[in-house]
């Protein structure tokens, strides 16, 4: 461990998290409004009303306002894939290629081109043609995202792959079993439909706020109608994909599961921890286990949401750290030293090759196959080191899900009283619909730290943790453009803020 | 065909010039990727392997030898 630079690790995971978390701020608005624009330019073809027409431009431009601030952030992320983590870059390589190569050449063609479209392309194309560009654009961008998506949920999930030990990189050897994998299909599913859901309330919270200025209320109850009902459809797509990934993360990252739920030791019969509090002193006896200061329990839920059974077990951190035989499960001690074999055998494989020994060469690489499937882990003596921050996830993962129920409330309350015409009236509703706003924000990153906090320490599950996949370079240049993206980015929101304020305050319908 | 290129041509040069808030947002953009191409990607993202190795046989013993180093030294 001493080998490695921490500094280096904890500023490079900074930049890189730093780059994200702007990135995601304006991806999942453009994900979701891209679908509702062409819901409402659907409803203005089939039924000829200009409103129609005047409600989606209005959304097109705010949708414009987000894809122009937001365009290209995700570029940088790939700068520091090959400075930074470069270790990981090649050790990925053939797998996140191929995805990362076919999103960025369909997010040219088909964002880029049909763009134009919606944009430049009202009275100069047929209204048909128009909207197939609209639709265009929303399965474009959507479908840009399935391969980023594939790509993490390959390193959550290695599967389909063959590590070369020739070239230290790992080649992809089924493309569909990575497309398909269940954590691939459900991590799509699950983020898209989140980012629909935060799409329809940033529509709603908009919305809201003309409501209660009352200004343009027709034109602003027509828009709530086509983001609730979207949004209220999605959310229910969104809370059965978050529980299908739960499950699979209870399958492939089962420490990462009961970070989730701070289960320390597994049990029968796991009750789900509704809302806790964790104890900030923790237990002298035994200070490696997370204690709770409060807690509401709801019996044998975990164990149901696990393995749709009730009494299934479900294994606590103590049971991966010192293993659990009567359940089958190998301690991390046990993998370590695995671990430390697989990379052993690696090295003097390596060494054999060179030297043109054979023989020696062929036994290191049957030693190395064998135990290469816990390579990652001989990179740590202490198991303890294999634990994510338990308090992080746990609250990420509560407030996720707390602010997901949440909105389905919120979609479920906007279309009763909007298609009853009582919205107006429910004036806390409108006050809650605009404030879900930053709520919505906020549940996208809750949901984001709990898939990359919860995986800690790995960057490629079990095979490479974090700390080796970086690049050997200067932390000092790293903090430096901390600093400034800190800085740019700062700046780039505000501008986007400040546009976008502008467009809605200053917004007046003019159809009649 | 130079007919389809033209109305292409005519269609974008009137679409940039009838933007309101667009031409606001193409500044941005332009200043945006000038930042990342001009600034970041020469000065602050080299690609690692790429300028300190010349083939893939030395970028990946060089990758070997990190990711197998720390138990070589214990």
């Amino acid at each position: 461990m001493e080998h490695f630079n921490l500094a280096l690790v904890d500023w490079s995971r900074a930049q890189f998290a730093l780059t994200a978390l702007y990135h995601w701020i304006f991806v999942p608005i453009t994900l979701g409004t891209s679908f509702i624009i062409a819901i409402m330019e659907t409803i203005y073809v089939k039924t000829g009303d200009e409103m129609w027409k005047r409600i989606t431009k209005f959304w097109m431009t705010l949708f414009g306002i987000n894809f122009a601030i937001g365009v290209a952030t995700g570029i940088i992320l790939e700068f520091e894939f090959g400075t930074n983590w470069s270790n990981y870059s090649w050790f990925v390589g053939d797998i996140f290629g191929a995805p990362l190569a076919i999103e960025g050449i369909m997010a040219f063609f088909m964002e880029s081109t049909f763009i134009a479209i919606m944009f430049f392309g009202w009275n100069k194309v047929s209204k048909s043609f128009h909207l197939t560009s609209s639709w265009l654009v929303a399965i474009g961008s959507n479908l840009s995202a399935l391969w980023i998506l594939v790509a993490n949920a390959w390193m959550q999930d290695p599967v389909g792959m063959h590590f070369n030990p020739d070239t230290a990189r790992n080649e992809m050897v089924d493309f569909w079993q990575i497309l398909f994998s269940p954590t691939a299909v459900n991590k799509f599913l699950h983020v898209i439909t989140s980012a629909y859901s935060y799409s329809a309330l940033f529509v709603i919270g908009i919305s809201a706020w003309y409501l209660l200025k009352k200004r343009d209320v027709t034109f602003f109850k027509r828009s709530m109608v086509v983001a609730a009902t979207f949004g209220l459809i999605t959310s229910i797509f969104m809370v059965l994909t978050g529980d299908e990934s739960a499950r699979q993360v209870y399958r492939v990252q089962p420490m990462k599961f009961a970070a989730m739920e701070g289960l320390y030791y597994g049990e029968t019969n796991a009750p789900l921890v509704a809302i806790g509090i964790f104890n900030h002193s923790p237990n002298p006896s035994n200070p490696k286990a997370q204690e709770w200061a409060a807690k509401i329990e709801i019996p044998n839920l975990l164990s149901y949401m696990a393995a749709l059974d009730p009494h299934a077990f479900v294994p606590g951190i103590h049971d991966l750290v010192h293993g659990n035989k009567e359940q089958g499960i190998v301690s991390y001690y046990d993998r370590i030293a695995r671990g430390k074999t697989a990379i052993q055998a690696l090295a003097d494989y390596k060494a054999a090759k060179k030297a043109n020994n054979t023989d020696k060469a062929n036994a290191n690489l049957a030693i190395f196959k064998d135990n290469y499937k816990d390579f990652g882990y001989g990179y740590y003596d202490d198991p303890h080191d294999l634990i994510p921050n338990v308090p992080l996830t746990f609250y990420s993962f509560h407030t996720m899900v707390g602010l997901g129920t949440l909105f389905v409330l919120i979609f479920i309350l906007t279309l009763i009283y909007v298609v009853k015409n009582k919205i107006s009236n429910k004036k806390w509703l409108l006050y809650l619909a605009l404030w879900s706003i930053p709520l919505g924000f906020l549940a996208q990153e809750a949901g984001w730290m709990v898939a990359e906090f919860g995986r800690q320490p790995w960057v490629v599950q079990d095979y490479m943790p974090t700390l080796t996949a970086v690049s050997n370079i200067d932390h000092t240049s790293v903090i430096i453009t901390v600093l400034l993206f800190t800085i740019t980015f700062t700046v780039l929101l505000i501008a986007e803020i400040k546009i976008m304020l502008k467009q809605i305050t200053g917004f007046k319908d003019g159809g009649h | 065909m130079s007919n389809i290129f033209k109305k292409v041509f005519l269609f974008y040069y009137e679409g940039f010039k009838s933007m309101t808030v667009g031409k606001k947002l193409w500044l941005i953009i332009v200043i945006k990727l000038f930042f990342m191409f001009a600034i970041l990607k020469i000065f602050f993202f080299p690609d690692f392997l790429k300028t300190k190795f010349k083939s893939d046989i030395e970028r990946g013993n060089y990758v070997i030898e990190q990711i197998t180093s720390p138990i070589i030294n214990n």
